[in-house]
């Protein structure tokens, strides 16, 4: 459908580009080629419309710590909303490449859309890079050169959390979670976590996804011999889980934690319930480096708000593609140079240096945090530099 | 034993709260012959009522009239305004019609009050557990709405069956021609079933906003397994309504706890069952 030459991408006027890098930026722009476009796929409405203004906020960031170029060369930034809806992704994925002519994908967080953006970046070699949808396939079985993650697989964190409580003598813990494709794979991270540390899933509950009616999981959570409860759900599922947990009583005798969304930007909602929750997430409040610091305070200059971890994400999708860009001038045409810059590049993450695997997830520190007064606190690490096992990537030469 | 027990509670509790929703719905549909698919929806503003208010003065108390209220003047206003003008075309129109208010709901919600959860506080006097059975404890504010719902539950029945008002709308939903013969004005006993039907409708939703917290298209799950539990109970039946949500309650939650890979199917089953044994509902009248 589409040639795998580029030549239309570049026809685009370098004179209007030029302008649009430099109105958007406020700074003059040297016209050098033609500005490389990167397309912004993310939710700006519904729901996860604060996790795409994040993501897209600190992409923006560090180009404009970058003076508006990557590589030497002047970058476009067009934003897509792309409402999460799965029925629309492909629809919105062809808009950006063949009507806006991108060069360069980033997003989304919605695990179903970015399906749509893998294959397309699979089909047309366009580089896609992720910075939050979390779904294991797309550095999986879907893997491919052009496809980069910023985030984390589903599968992380929850192996964190199992690994961290079965090192603190934890022996039998339980999973609670929907059951969807997030929630399973969270679930098997949990189970190998444990495993690796001797410990034992001995319960999986599912419910049926997005249902809130806990009751019915809570009380069989009350009559099992464990020492720990580990739980994936996020925004209302996990206010209302947190919530119904604590008001079960269940608090006191089976610890709950959970992959780190469940009290991720929820805390405020879920109030005391949260209270001494642990979680293991790639990133934390109070993380001490010097990084973290200066990142934190750029962010809040210009967004008028405090960063998360989707803002650093968001940041670090931005940090990749300048590794990939610089080793290529610029250009996005000389694939392998590209692909294989951003291979081997180190990011500077405010969550801690961290390197990407073969498939091209991050390799990194999955933290342990506690929730204590409206934050999610670091208290130490629960897996050092986890690598996700990329099971059934098989990266065709590009 | 003790973990069947508490799951029988969950299932009776949870059963009692889709009575208020299934008996608006069944009485609406069996007196005016209406199918309301914005019912879910008018549970779901009942929900933001309860956030808005408990937002703005802190108290429950005060949110729960407001929703009770609200109920009565929404619905009397769509049904004066609206739904009297479709009762004697088809279901499709009908359908049409309750499809375009979700619409219109959740657009309406979304500008006012945008597209975030929130939660709604427990009134402090009933944030503390209650141990149960099984180390398993029951928040107070839960028991509190099951015993809310048995009152309301309680009072409808006294009403329906004990006063003038009552056989009117008895007669109206068994017997259409009968409202007629015997003098009464039917147009009233509609918007009166109505204002009624949407304001337990949106008492629910305020009184399960605490415990469900509040999300947009949050109606919408309910609004099926309010059909099912109609379906079930027998459509126009309070009392069918009433043995119906418990019913579908009970098997919902203990098909949650005990065959999780059914808990899906189950309800669906039942109701499959019901309809090849008694096409009419189990507490129809022949």
């Amino acid at each position: 459908m589409v040639s795998p030459g580029n030549v239309s991408r570049r026809t685009f006027s370098a004179g209007m580009a030029a302008l649009g890098a430099a109105g958007a930026l406020g700074r003059p722009a040297v016209a050098q080629g033609a500005a490389l476009k990167v397309g912004l796929m993310l939710p700006f409405s519904g729901t996860y419309a604060a996790l795409g203004d994040s993501i897209a906020t600190a992409f923006e960031l560090y180009l404009a710590e970058k003076g508006g170029k990557l590589g030497g060369r002047g970058v476009q930034v067009i934003r897509l909303d792309d409402e999460s809806d799965p029925s629309k992704a492909v629809q919105n994925v062809n808009r950006l490449l063949s009507r806006d002519k991108a060069d360069v994908l980033v997003g989304t967080v919605h695990s179903g859309v970015v399906m749509a953006m893998v294959q397309a970046s699979r089909e047309r070699g366009v580089p896609l890079i992720i910075p939050n949808a979390g779904n294991v396939a797309a550095t999986r079985d879907l893997c491919a050169p052009t496809v980069f993650r910023t985030s984390f697989t589903n599968w992380q964190p929850a192996y964190g959390m199992g690994r961290a409580l079965a090192a603190q003598g934890v022996k039998r813990a339980a999973w609670v979670s929907w059951d969807y494709a997030a929630g399973n794979e969270a679930a098997e991270g949990f189970r190998d976590g444990l495993k690796s540390g001797g410990a034992e899933l001995v319960k999986t509950l599912l419910l049926p996804f997005p249902e809130t009616n806990f009751q019915p999981i809570l009380a069989q959570l009350a009559g099992l011999d464990i020492e720990a409860a580990g739980a994936f759900f996020a925004g209302g599922g996990a206010v209302q889980f947190v919530r119904d947990y604590a008001s079960a009583g269940l608090a006191a005798r089976i610890p709950l934690s959970g992959s780190g969304f469940l009290t991720e930007g929820t805390l405020r909602a879920q109030g005391a319930a949260a209270e001494g929750v642990r979680t293991a997430l790639h990133y934390g409040d109070g993380l001490d480096n010097a990084r973290n610091a200066a990142f934190r305070a750029a962010f809040k200059d210009r967004a008028k708000r405090e960063a998360d971890v989707y803002a650093v994400q968001g940041y670090d999708a931005g940090q990749l593609l300048a590794a990939g860009l610089e080793a290529t001038k610029g250009d996005v045409d000389a694939d392998k140079v590209l692909v294989a810059a951003m291979e081997k590049a180190r990011i500077d993450s405010p969550r801690g240096a961290f390197t990407l695997s073969q498939s091209h997830n991050p390799v990194q520190n999955i933290y342990l945090r506690e929730a204590k007064g409206g934050e999610n606190v670091v208290i130490g690490v629960a897996a050092p530099l986890l690598a996700d096992p990329g099971t059934g990537c098989k990266m065709a030469a590009t | 034993m003790t973990g069947l027990l508490a799951q029988a509670l969950n299932g009776v509790q949870y059963g009692l709260l889709l009575f208020l929703i299934s008996s608006g719905l069944t009485l609406i549909f069996g007196v005016m012959g209406v199918i309301n698919l914005a019912h879910g929806s008018l549970f779901m503003v009942g929900a933001y009522i309860a956030y808005a208010v408990v937002t703005a003065t802190g108290s429950l108390w005060v949110a729960l009239p407001c929703a009770v209220v609200g109920g009565i003047v929404v619905g009397a206003a769509l049904e004066r305004v609206l739904f009297r003008r479709f009762y004697k075309r088809d279901h499709l129109d009908q359908v049409l019609l309750t499809f375009a208010l979700i619409l219109l709901f959740e657009e309406a919600r979304s500008m006012l009050l945008g597209n975030d959860f929130h939660s709604v506080a427990t009134p402090a006097a009933l944030a503390v557990s209650v141990p149960m059975l099984g180390g398993f404890s029951y928040s107070a504010y839960r028991l509190a709405v099951l015993v809310a719902c048995l009152l309301v539950a309680a009072a409808m029945f006294l009403v329906i069956e004990r006063t003038r008002v009552g056989s009117a709308i008895r007669a109206a939903a068994e017997k259409p021609e009968m409202v007629d013969l015997l003098g009464l004005d039917a147009s009233r006993i509609h918007m009166l079933v109505f204002a009624v039907g949407t304001a337990l409708a949106m008492l629910a939703g305020a009184l399960a906003a605490p415990l469900q917290s509040v999300y947009p298209n949050m109606g919408d799950g309910f609004l099926i397994i309010s059909f099912v539990v109609v379906v079930v109970g027998g459509v126009g039946s309070v009392a069918g309504a009433f043995w119906g949500a418990l019913l579908i309650g009970l098997v919902d939650t203990m098909a949650k706890a005990y065959l999780p890979f059914a808990s899906g199917l189950a309800v669906y089953a039942i109701m499959a069952a019901v309809l090849l044994w008694r096409p009419t509902g189990l507490f129809a009248r022949a």
